[in-house]
């Protein structure tokens, strides 16, 4: 078996953030990590953050740091790790790519304790970089340019001291002294030695300054003294005539300003007054401004607040440092301060945020300062304050996250065409239950009713000098309606337009004259209204008619076209230059726009009912001869020429000395719904590579329409079609919309982008969300941690087990506030109530904090329909659902389908206790929206997965799995197989066999025997793997994935198998010849692949209708992945050898080994690793067609190929 | 002459390999200093995996941030307090 492992909707959490300019001198530009991808992110004019670039890296990043040298206008940016190595990126903007500017190995890969790469700290005037691993080593590079002004990279300068931890670095603003690094360090050398415990309760860390000296080229342990033991985090102050310099030292509840010879600086951080008196305040990000004058430090503590630190000072001493309470967002792995005035903040779990400052300086935030800071016995006093709705930020932006997705599952609830995703994610009050489905997200500006069903809409700019639309034309069966585009959209009858006919075609020409075709001719409506009318001959009519910006070609019915060409000289007279029987009646035909520069489109491409396609020369010599002809299988419907640039990869001007333009290609929308595009050759016309496409069980219109400045193609078919270049691919995406009849692209100031669309009777304006997304999401808040989830196979609802661990429950908690103002509206037109204001409340601020071992947890059913909360039962006794499962007793055939809940009361880690664990049987009401309590049985154990098992419960109690069956007041525990090494993690059966996966030693597979009435393991995995997430596959084959991110397929060999069925003892007895306390047999790998991202839950699905059954995986940094089964031996041939040369050419942007990072815990294994090959069409031209040649094709093979194989799947 | 040598060599190498790498062991290595280190690899290995902390932090309902700083704080005394040592004799 082999596997193609695409990602089809890349990590969407935030592992950390940075602000820089990469593309140019006033460029707001963010770059973030997203555990292995790197992206660019930029917000537009109207706030809204847009993805420029995104590549995967094929290694684990853990660090970012921009740098720029003194006086660029351009930001570096540097990459810390897991590969051994730094790497300096540089953003080229031309080719839209990171360019690797420097790579400098210096250990070895992995994400390894004295390997330095976790932590990274430049120096603020560019001039060097420090990169620290957690223990022990340090390297000191420096930055620097040469003649040519290229960035140098010096080799490193060592600054280890053994035995250190490190926990943070920061390089120190020295102005143009010597660079100087801060670090935070803990020496624990004399804590493992003395078994008093003497020496561990008195290590202390300590702030140590590391100087380079650029003179002699080294660096020296400069300066040491102890600091807070809680701290954490460094910021550097801005010194050098800017500022004091120094540095603020973030400690548990302290920030603190230090210096070398400056006394300390100590505020205390106030805190939430509902916080326990022993949980700190941690501060988990940090972002600093600057501007010309002034600098502002934003800090943000664990659970969201954010605070401004301000310091006073006079010259280089500080007198006071003071921390206000500013307001409070989500939690941030990373917070920005953007030049604009707004505020990035990458979130930890669910989704991020772009906030636009409202004010930086609140006068009434509560403030606790060093000047009052007072110690008591107790220690410092605390200053208390209460999280309050934002008041200093507003949210401009919200960009979608999934991460973490804790359980996924695909099913076709909602009755259509394909089937949802149903994923479940998010953190406490900040979770969602959200609903995927492929496509774009549109969002609806305006929705107008028409008379009547119109036929046809154009938008049309009134004058060339014009940026918007200024009518827009709708056609119906027998009238035009003309609309103007004004402060409001209305009805006009002074354009000139014929209102009595049905319009064919609207056109402004070059010389801002328009033109309307209709089946009796061509009215061409020049300045002060003269209109000339051109009429078609004799009893012919118009059926088609195309047109640019100087050309218009009409189809005459009878299979003949009439071309016409404005007349050069600026006489505005628009002539007839040649007309052509053709002799089969016309279908469709286009013509592309005039090129920059020339006088007219070289092709015209003709659709004829008799199911051919020619394209026709328009140039001067050869006027109308017919160039190529190609056949199609239905009528093509509708045709557009398109130049896509982008989709024979970044065919730049700039990098090719021919700077020949990208390909032209002849996209055919046919009746039967199938998309033909084929290349068009620029100066013969013949018509090669084509590649179709299902569409939709519609005939396909297709539309031109602008994305990004790029002419792109809007496909309507049974449902619309995007089809446009992103990130240098050519994408086609569906648009989750319903069916159009007619678009058209539009443009006016409020939406520059726009859809002017008419479905049924009904005039819409729309735009496009977010391009590049994969799928559209709709959402549900849930109140805490959603743990698993399963879907009522009959009632079509789904149930899903929350539960948060150190929470208050909501039945405790201070009853609701009755809402003050009575039932006032939410922004999205739902009635708010005390609930929903809550629930609000806790998304923005988090929720209250219990005590460890206290729990909050909860059972609720969902109705996908409506995607509304049906029913929802608290959990009383501090229990929490950790496990929950769909059952049919056979003994209690009355309860019907009941739903069985694992469990566990005062659950505590570290060690992992339990007081009880308990199964809850429910019994499902209402059509599957109302859950009641059957019984509750103890079990004696964490119940961490159940799963049906031949009309009763299979239950793996701790380390020990046991059947029950269904009793009047109990479940009655029927068997019992003790002996499973850690903890069940995960269940599954299959007729006699149960695959249970262990937490930390991989899948074993066990047999009931009913004669014995018991259980015995007969095969086991020789791999520990820490297993999360299993699916069977079949009777002998099951997929997971493990806690390290590796995602594999394991199988019972097949004689083995065969033998355990025949064995009348099921190979029971074999069991005494097991070695090393294993089961006797043991599982091959099928596959091996590590996915880099810990994977949660894994299906089988297909994603689309007649689609291929793939392996459905997601993460928890919130991608979904997907693992497609190869059909011929020759596709992995192929795929195996365009992969290979890739590693070569085009070896990953982090600097780690692709091989290596596939293979990090165990070797990669039949798995072809579909992104490295997606990469294909970011690679130069000229190295493409290279390997393509090695490959015995062409780089557009190569692309259709793996354009081919990512259709298949969505 | 040249066993000594090698012997010597060897020696020599390996104090440097347990200067250069930290957690190299030795002959006389003990139980609780084996798994100090491997626990320190563990806990540094976490704290590089973005997705193992997200993972941590889900099921303790805490911020990643607080759980980086306090695996990095467990790198202290990994395996509680070092055993009496036994006096030579």
């Amino acid at each position: 078996m082999f596997l193609y492992n695409l990602t089809l909707s890349r990590a969407s959490g935030i592992q950390c953030a940075v602000y820089g300019n990469f593309s140019g001198p006033k460029a707001q530009e963010i770059v973030v990590s997203r555990g292995k991808v790197l992206e660019l992110l930029r917000p537009d004019e109207t706030g809204r953050l847009q993805t420029i670039l995104s590549t995967e890296v094929f290694g684990t990043v853990r660090s970012l740091a921009p740098f720029r040298l003194t006086g660029a206008k351009l930001d570096y940016l540097i990459v810390g790790s897991d590969s051994g190595r730094i790497v300096i990126l540089e953003y080229n903007k031309d080719r839209n790519a990171f360019k690797k500017v420097h790579q400098e190995t210096f250990g070895k890969s992995g994400c390894r304790r004295i390997v330095p790469g976790q932590l990274l700290a430049v120096d603020p005037k560019g001039r060097a970089c420090l990169i620290a691993a957690s223990e022990k080593q340090k390297l000191v590079y420096v930055l620097n340019r040469d003649a040519a002004a290229n960035l140098t990279i010096s080799s490193p300068l060592e600054a280890h001291k053994s035995h250190h931890l490190c926990f943070a670095v920061t390089g120190l603003d020295m102005g143009f002294d010597n660079p100087v690094f801060a670090a935070i360090e803990l020496d624990y050398a004399d804590a493992d030695q003395d078994p008093s415990g003497d020496a561990a309760s008195e290590a202390q860390k300590h702030l140590v300054l590391y100087e380079l000296d650029l003179g002699l080229n080294h660096v020296i342990r400069k300066w040491s003294e102890p600091v807070d033991n809680g701290a954490n985090l460094l910021i550097p102050v801005p010194g050098g005539g800017d500022g004091p310099g120094g540095v603020l030292i973030c400690a548990e509840n302290f920030v603190i300003y230090k210096n070398q010879d400056h006394p300390d600086v100590r505020a205390v951080l106030p805190r939430r007054s509902s916080l326990a008196n022993d949980r700190g305040v941690l501060i988990i990000a940090t972002a600093t401004h600057r501007t010309k004058s002034e600098f502002f430090i934003f800090v943000q503590s664990e659970y969201g607040d954010i605070y401004r630190v301000s310091l006073k000072y006079a010259g280089e001493s500080v007198a006071a440092v003071a921390v206000k309470y500013f307001d409070t967002i989500a939690p941030c792995a990373s917070m920005c301060v953007l030049k604009s005035g707004m505020l990035f903040a990458g979130s930890e779990s669910g989704n991020h945020a772009l906030y636009q400052f409202l004010s930086i300086d609140d006068k009434d935030g509560v403030e606790s300062s060093s000047d009052t800071i007072t110690e008591s016995e107790q220690g410092f006093m605390p200053v208390y304050f209460e999280p309050r709705a934002l008041r200093n930020l507003q949210p401009v932006d919200q960009p979608d996250s999934l991460a973490p997705i804790t359980d996924m599952k695909v099913a076709n609830l909602a009755n259509e065409e394909i089937p949802q995703i149903y994923a479940v994610c998010g953190q406490g009050p900040r979770s969602s239950l959200r609903v995927l489905r492929p496509g774009l997200a549109i969002a609806e500006m305006a929705v107008s009713p028409l008379p009547g069903n119109p036929t046809g809409v154009w938008t049309v700019r009134k004058s060339v000098h014009d940026d918007y639309d200024g009518y827009i034309v709708v056609s119906f069966a027998n009238a035009t309606l003309v609309l103007s585009i004004g402060e409001t959209v209305e009805e006009v009858n002074d354009s000139g337009f014929l209102g009595t006919v049905p319009t064919i075609r609207t056109q402004l020409l070059e010389d801002s004259s328009l033109i309307q075709v209709h089946p009796g001719g061509m009215r061409h409506i020049r300045a002060e209204n003269r209109i000339q009318e051109w009429r078609a001959p004799g009893h012919t009519s118009i059926t088609r008619a195309t047109s640019n910006s100087r050309q218009v070609i009409v189809a005459l019915s009878g299979g003949s076209i009439v071309f016409f060409e404005l007349q050069q000289g600026g006489s505005g007279i628009l002539a007839e230059f040649g007309s052509k029987a053709l002799g089969a009646e016309i279908k469709s035909l286009d013509v592309p726009p005039v090129p920059q520069g020339r006088l007219g489109a070289s092709f015209l491409a003709l659709g004829f009912f008799d199911s051919t396609i020619r394209i026709l020369s328009l140039g001067p010599e050869d006027t109308l001869e017919v160039k190529a002809t190609q056949m199609t299988n239905s009528p093509p419907e509708s045709l557009l020429l398109l130049d896509t640039p982008a989709a024979a990869g970044p065919a730049n001007p700039a990098d090719d000395d021919s700077s020949a333009p990208g390909a032209l290609f002849l996209h055919a929308g046919l009746a039967n719904g199938v998309l033909l595009r084929s290349e068009v050759d620029r100066v013969t016309g013949s018509l090669s590579d084509t590649r179709t496409r299902f569409l939709g069980t519609r005939p396909a219109q297709l539309v031109p329409f602008i994305v990004g400045g790029q002419r792109s193609m809007l496909a309507l078919s049974s449902r619309p079609w995007l089809g446009y270049a992103h990130m240098g691919r050519y994408t086609m995406t569906p648009l989750s919309y319903e069916a159009l009849e007619a678009a058209s692209s539009f443009s006016s100031d409020q939406c520059v982008e726009g859809i002017c669309a008419v479905a049924k009777n009904s005039l819409r304006i729309l735009t496009i969300e977010r391009l590049g997304e994969t799928f559209n999401q709709q959402a549900l808040q849930l109140r805490y941690t959603p743990r698993r989830f399963v879907i009522h196979p009959d009632h079509k609802t789904l149930m899903i087990a929350e539960a948060d661990h150190a929470a208050i429950p909501a039945s405790e908690r201070e009853p609701l506030a009755p809402l003050e103002n009575g039932a006032a509206m939410s922004e999205d037109g739902q009635p708010l109530t005390p609930e929903v204001v809550r629930a609000q409340e806790d998304a923005q601020m988090g929720a209250p904090r219990g005590a460890q071992g206290q729990w909050a947890s909860c059972l609720r059913v969902v109705d996908p329909a409506t995607l509304s909360t049906a029913s929802l039962t608290e959990l009383e006794f501090n229990e929490a659902a950790v496990s929950l499962c769909l059952v049919r007793f056979n003994s209690a055939p009355q309860l019907g389908t009941v739903l069985a809940v694992g469990t566990v009361q005062s659950l505590t880690f570290y060690p992992r206790e339990v007081k009880e664990g308990f199964i809850r049987l429910y019994q499902v009401l209402d059509n599957g929206r109302r859950l009641s309590l059957v019984h509750r049985t103890p079990v004696g154990g964490i119940p961490g997965a159940l799963s049906p098992f031949k009309g009763r419960l299979l239950a793996g109690v701790g380390s020990a799995l046991r059947i029950y069956d269904a009793g009047k007041k109990k479940l009655l525990r029927k068997t019992e197989y003790k002996g499973l090494p850690t903890h069940v993690a995960t269940l599954s059966a299959m007729g006699e066999r149960i695959f249970a996966g262990d937490l930390q030693e991989s899948f074993h597979y066990l047999r009931y025997k009913s004669a014995e009435n018991s259980i015995y393991s007969y095969a086991d995995d020789a791999v520990p793997r820490h297993i999360t997430s299993a699916l069977p596959l079949d009777y002998d084959t099951i997929a997971g994935g493990d806690k390290f991110g590796n995602l594999f397929v394991v199988r019972l060999p097949s004689d083995v198998s065969a033998q355990v069925e025949e064995d009348p003892t099921g190979g029971k007895f074999a069991g005494s010849t097991g070695q090393l306390n294993g089961a006797p047999h043991k599982l091959e790998d099928v596959i091996n692949f590590h996915v880099g991202d810990l994977v949660t839950a894994i299906q089988r699905c297909t994603l689309q209708p007649g689609g291929q059954e793939v392996l459905l995986y997601c993460t928890i940094m919130g991608s979904i992945g997907a693992l497609v089964p190869f059909t011929s031996r020759e596709d992995v041939d192929f795929f195996q050898h365009l992969e290979m040369h890739l590693r070569q050419e085009h070896p990953p942007l982090a600097g780690r080994d692709h091989l290596a990072f596939r293979g990090s815990y165990l070797p990669i294994k039949d798995v072809i690793d579909g992104d490295l090959c997606e990469q294909f069409s970011q690679v130069p031209l000229d190295k493409q067609k290279a390997m393509a040649e090695e490959l015995d094709r062409t780089p557009g093979e190569v692309l259709k190929k793996l354009e081919d194989l990512r259709n298949k799947l969505l | 002459m040249a066993t000594l040598q090698d012997r010597f060599n060897i020696n020599s190498q390996l104090e440097h390999l347990q200067a250069k790498y930290v957690g190299t062991g030795h002959a006389d290595l003990s139980r609780f200093e084996w798994a100090v280190n491997i626990h320190r690899d563990s806990l540094a290995s976490y704290v590089g995996h973005h997705p193992m902390l997200a993972y941590f932090a889900l099921a303790e309902n805490e911020s990643i941030g607080r759980i980086k700083y306090n695996l990095m704080q467990k790198m202290l005394l990994p395996c509680g307090l070092p055993p009496e040592k036994e006096e030579e004799g």
